[in-house]
């Protein structure tokens, strides 16, 4: 167990790093990027006197990297600072929408990952089968379309043509929980049509993989029905590739749902930072690739520690 | 009478307005109250108060702000004017009237302003309406460090001072006979002040609603305001705006009923949403163009004959039918478009492929090949109306390269930058506004980089003519100059198309900008409330 | 704005335990051991190959196939199906079917470019950060956490806004970042490979680090390589197509799928499934493309269906 403790430590060590590389090229990057938020804000009407005026007032006139290192003394103490377009502060900006993102984030993994799992494992059971082939070509199908396809589709049968659900998720912090869960459901369900293809042939993947192993056809010899082995031997061997896979489709449905958020006018962290980035916003930017990147990389760092912990060889190496 | 019969013919068509109807007749030596009787006024039902009106708009951000001075789009704009009010209003009908300004007067020379303010008006605090909010709430777009957007059009203001509590005078660096139109500009609202400055951030207007929630980028809730002086307007209980930009999205939640009504309808699909039984397609003609700048110190653009064969290379009709669906009308290669006072009604450019051979030929040309950058950021389908122009000029010996270029960081990178682009403008209140700020050599965005000795002349000097014959003459040799040799390709005026439930009632609707010029919230009103 | 799959693919990372992985693949010597392979191969496979087979027909022979001009303006907008305009025409007039037929040859053939670039990025990186180990083995994997923990789309956005958006660079920029994720899977299955005793044999004969990478470990991690090639190219479709439709992909008036379907999506709320062809060409390809795969992996895996 101590083994796993020091690569958590080791891990947490890199992950800062990689967030400070990270905060320091999308600063670079955004830097880079034609104009700046007093000639976004402005637009067709910027004039050089009001757009230096807003410089001065923002502190741009100041040379980039004195910027980035104010920027980055305030995070360090805990400071993000504050939106250049609004002055608002950027953790009372960002709160809601990540609460937001979180929620339909967890609905969507809720009902998919399940889903994925007992479709892949049902798959590898009957592979080749009718079931296995109209499930394989179904699930295909669905990633092969663009997400705003489907939730169009999705819109049409479900909200327009038979009304059950909205086509608008509004949803708001004092909501009832099954209200939300009702605002949710037509993006829910797209997100969940979205990344069930990728989990669901990865679990059948590796359990076709392992059927060909020494213990299990030892457990077929035994007799054992095929769902037994399956279930019981099959499965908690498989979990290494499978929890990393879901992992990764976990990231994606926090840090990569603009899309579905712009169709259903969702309010979350995605179409926070592509409005920012348009406007050239650089600390609710910052904030916000800072949350997608340590997203990313707590989730990483889980999915290894499951590994390790579900694999006794890995957690004790010779 | 067969002048008034041509213009009773055009006004029934829809090609001239009301009001300018009523100039052309008294042109014609017809007075105003005969010429009021000739014109029959639609009738619209009697508004009706109440409800909660829903109203999605294709814009709005994350990072939008409630000071006037940073209103960028739509969004802002109409939420605007729902809680503020003007020193002066355009009417549905283009008329220019009062708003917080009961009268006003100019000096012989136009230099010198003088309002007076309408009594009895308090703002959402409590606090009543003073000279000292109108100066307060000008200053606060004007000085070295102004961060406003308006600081351009107020800058003509050499000074403003209130002369007692209800009277303001402002003096202009220059003579400006429509210095009263540009009062209504929606940067403009007239804001409380305290010590004489004014918290622009606050949402505090005079306007008929009164701010309950502003969620940027989402949806900002109104409610009527109980004290509002009009008593004939602002009849919905309350408004939410919601920021919807897929138009897919903004389509669906009016059809399912989730919002009354939206802007933008898609005109690829507009047909389709014609057939809704339950919606009604808002359309008005106001003076919004879609523009193809070339900027003319740039090669070939140098050449006033490769402008020419450009502009006879380009079908505009084909334009009106596939990129507006008909939502619009073929433009002229100059703005001032038939809503104008003074617009002048030129002989049409027509698409003539042989003509632009000639013009280039003149040129010293047998072909040409120039890259035109277009981008939907500039308007939807310009992307599209580029591949058409494309398509068209071929047949001129003309080789257009389209270049679609992200529509991130158009305004920056592209427009005034690229030699050839795709470009729109919404009208402005008046002729000189709309030369002034796109036009003249020394305006900002003078998007072509076009000098024109004659023209810039007559601009100045119209500015400050105060007779209305000479000067819809000297505007009518402007439009000319800037047809026939200006660096504009300007081949579509494009309506604006909105929609609506059935329950939801307008009058005129007006055209100087979309959503009845800024104030739905003020005009509509649901007909079952 | 904006649009599709950033993390959602990603690696089948089969960095878990060593028994996931795939036995070394039997190796095809030859033309007749090719056809031999074909001939015993399933229907699926055979379906799968035929499907993608017709696909880079029609992208080679469009100009001979399309009826009218890429970008020719045929008549009215929004024609009916016809036997003039077998698919109709689209909002500007322009004939659907044209469309469709050298939107294949365009959006099929930068996609195929971009998903190969990538694996040979990926692959290559991977394969030495596996091979060689220690610090650049850190250096490669810290770089490719980097770049994996920013939002592809928006990363991508960026990039393309700032060196421009000719053709090449939009392969590039793709393939770069798509390539951490082959990069992940690479590294993770090389590693397992590397420490075989084959593979010391070889070191301790002397063979150079490329022969090492080339012949020994590459051949051995081929089929989950190409398992993923099978995602990964819709993934990178889906991408570009974004990407497209942000102003940022492919010009105009160059017919391709992914715009094809972003310009007309509105029309599905209506009813309309107009949209759905394009759409639905692409789905067809990526069932073909995994089809192929999943024989591929079927053959080399030893599994048999008695199983």
């Amino acid at each position: 167990m101590n083994k796993v403790l020091v690569m958590v430590a080791q891990r947490i060590a890199l992950g800062l790093l990689t967030l400070f590389v990270v905060s320091a090229i999308i600063f670079l990057a955004v830097e880079l990027l034609p104009g700046d938020i007093a000639t976004e804000i402005l637009g067709q009407t910027a004039t050089p006197e009001t757009v230096a005026a807003i410089r001065r007032e923002l502190g741009l006139d100041q040379p980039a990297y004195i910027r980035y290192f104010e920027w980055l003394l305030g995070v360090v103490q805990g400071d993000f600072g504050r939106s250049l377009a609004t002055d608002r502060e950027i953790t009372e900006l960002i709160g809601a929408r990540l609460l937001n993102t979180l929620f339909l984030a967890l609905v969507a993994a809720a009902v998919s990952v399940p889903l994925a799992i007992g479709l892949g494992v049902m798959a590898a059971l009957y592979r080749n089968s009718t079931f296995d082939r109209s499930v394989n070509i179904f699930t295909l199908s669905a990633i092969s379309m663009p997400e705003f396809f489907i939730a169009y589709m999705l819109i049409l049968f479900f909200a327009v043509r038979i009304g059950w659900f909205p086509s608008l998720s509004k949803v708001d912090l004092d909501q009832p929980l099954f209200d939300r869960l009702y605002a949710v459901a037509l993006p829910a369900v797209t997100l969940t049509l979205v990344i069930v293809a990728h989990i669901m042939r990865m679990t059948r993947a590796t359990i076709i993989n392992l059927m060909s192993s020494p213990f299990i056809e030892m457990a077929t010899l035994k007799g054992l029905p095929p769902w037994r082995i399956v279930v019981r031997h099959a499965l908690p061997n498989a979990w290494a590739p499978i929890v990393n896979v879901v992992v990764i489709n976990l990231a994606y449905l926090i840090s990569g749902v603009v899309v579905v958020e712009v169709v259903f006018v969702y309010p979350g962290l995605g179409q926070l930072m592509v409005d920012s980035v348009v406007k050239r916003d650089l600390p609710v930017v910052q904030a916000c690739s800072l949350i997608f990147a340590a997203t990313y990389i707590v989730l990483n760092l889980t999915a290894d520690i499951l590994s390790i912990v579900s694999n006794p060889r890995l957690l004790h190496p010779r | 009478m067969a002048e008034i019969d041509r213009l009773k013919n055009l006004l029934s068509k829809g090609i001239i307005s009301r009001r300018e109807f009523m100039v052309a007749a008294a042109a014609a030596g017809i007075s105003a109250s005969s010429a009021s009787l000739i014109v029959p006024s639609p009738a619209y039902a009697a508004p009706k108060r109440g409800g909660h009106f829903q109203l999605g708009l294709g814009a709005g951000s994350t990072t939008d702000s409630l000071d006037p001075g940073r209103y960028l789009d739509i969004y802002m704009q109409t939420v605007g004017h729902s809680l503020h009010n003007f020193l002066t209003e355009v009417t549905e009908d283009g008329e220019l009237v009062g708003e917080l300004a009961e009268s006003w007067e100019a000096s012989s020379d136009a230099t010198e302003w003088t309002f007076k303010l309408r009594k009895g008006v308090t703002f959402h605090n409590g606090k009543p309406l003073e000279a000292e909010d109108v100066v307060a709430s000008f200053n606060h777009h004007r000085g070295e460090d102004s961060q406003s957007a308006a600081k351009g059009i107020v800058d003509p203001i050499k000074d403003i001072r209130a002369d007692g509590k209800d009277t303001v005078v402002f003096t202009l660096e220059a003579g400006n006979a429509d210095f009263s139109y540009i009062t209504s500009d929606y940067h403009l609202p007239i804001m409380p002040s305290k010590d004489g400055k004014v918290d622009a951030t606050s949402g505090v207007g005079c306007g008929g609603y009164v701010l309950k929630k502003f969620d940027p980028g989402v949806e900002t809730v109104v409610e009527r305001n109980p004290d509002y002086w009009k008593d004939d307007r602002a009849w919905f209980d309350q408004i939410t705006f919601v920021a919807i930009k897929d138009v897919a999205a903004r389509t669906n939640a009016l059809r399912t009923g989730q919002i009354h009504a939206m802007d933008r309808a898609d005109l690829k699909t507009i047909n389709l949403l014609e057939r809704d039984p339950s919606l009604n397609i808002l359309s008005v003609t106001g003076s919004q163009i879609y523009t193809v700048p070339m900027i003319t110190t740039a090669e070939p653009f140098n050449d006033n004959n490769v402008r020419l064969a450009l502009k006879h290379a380009v079908d505009r009709q084909e334009l009106v039918d596939k990129i507006l669906q008909g939502y619009g009308r073929v433009g002229n290669d100059q703005p001032i478009g038939p809503s104008y006072r003074y617009h002048a009604d030129l002989p049409q450019r027509e698409y003539d492929p042989e003509k632009a051979k000639h013009y280039l030929k003149k040129a010293g040309m047998d072909s040409l090949t120039v890259n035109l950058s277009a981008s939907d950021a500039a308007f939807v389908g310009a992307v599209d109306a580029a591949v058409l122009y494309k398509e068209h000029a071929a047949k001129a010996g003309i080789n257009i390269n389209v270049v679609r270029e992200p529509s991130d960081g158009y305004w920056e990178n592209v427009w005034m930058k690229k030699p050839w682009c795709m470009c729109y403008w919404s009208g402005r209140a008046t002729a000189d506004w709309m030369f002034s700020i796109a036009y003249a050599e020394d305006a900002n965005w003078n998007d072509t980089d076009w000098k024109h000795d004659r023209f810039n002349k007559l601009l100045k000097e119209a500015r400050s003519e105060l007779d209305g014959n000479k000067r819809a003459e000297m505007y009518a040799e402007m439009q000319t100059i800037v047809r026939d040799e200006g660096g504009v390709a300007l081949p579509v005026f494009a309506d604006y198309v909105n929609a609506a439930a059935k329950n939801v009632a307008t009058g005129k609707i007006g055209n100087n900008w979309d959503m009845d010029g800024l104030r739905v919230a003020e005009r509509w009103w649901f007909k079952d409330a | 704005m904006t649009e599709s799959t950033p993390t959602k693919a990603a690696d089948p990372a089969l960095d878990g335990p060593a028994d996931t992985l795939e036995p070394p693949p039997a190796r095809i010597h030859g033309w007749r051991a090719a056809w031999r392979e074909l001939v015993k191969a399933p229907l699926t496979g055979k379906i799968g190959l035929v499907i993608v087979l017709v696909y880079i027909f029609t992208a080679i022979f469009a100009p001979v196939l399309a009826p009218y001009g890429e970008t020719e303006v045929v008549g009215k907008q929004f024609q009916q199906w016809s036997s003039a305009h077998p698919l109709g025409t689209d909002n500007l007039g322009r004939d659907v079917l044209t469309r469709m037929i050298y939107g294949a040859r365009n959006t099929v053939g930068v996609t195929f470019l971009t998903t190969c670039l990538t694996f040979v990025i990926g692959a290559a990186t991977g394969l030495l950060a596996a091979a060689v180990g220690g610090w650049t083995d850190q250096m490669l994997s810290r770089i490719v956490d980097v770049l994996m923990a920013i939002p592809l789309l928006i990363f991508a956005l960026l990039l393309l806004t700032i060196f421009g958006t000719s053709i090449p660079m939009l392969v590039l920029i793709v393939a770069v970042l798509e390539s951490t994720r082959v990069f992940r899977l690479t590294r993770a299955v090389g590693m397992n490979i590397v420490v075989m005793d084959y593979v010391e044999v070889a070191k301790l004969r002397g063979e150079g680090l490329g022969w090492v990478m080339g012949r020994e470990v590459l051949p051995n991690i081929l089929s989950p390589l190409f398992a993923e090639f099978g995602l990964r190219f819709c993934f990178i479709f889906l991408l570009i197509s974004a990407l497209s439709f942000l102003g940022l992909g492919l010009q105009p008036p160059t017919a391709d799928w992914g715009s094809m379907v972003r310009e007309n999506a509105i029309l599905i709320t209506f009813g309309d499934f107009t949209p759905l062809l394009p759409a639905a060409a692409i789905a067809v390809l990526t069932i073909a493309v995994n089809l192929i795969v999943d024989w591929f992996l079927h053959k080399t895996s030893g599994l048999r269906d008695d199983h």
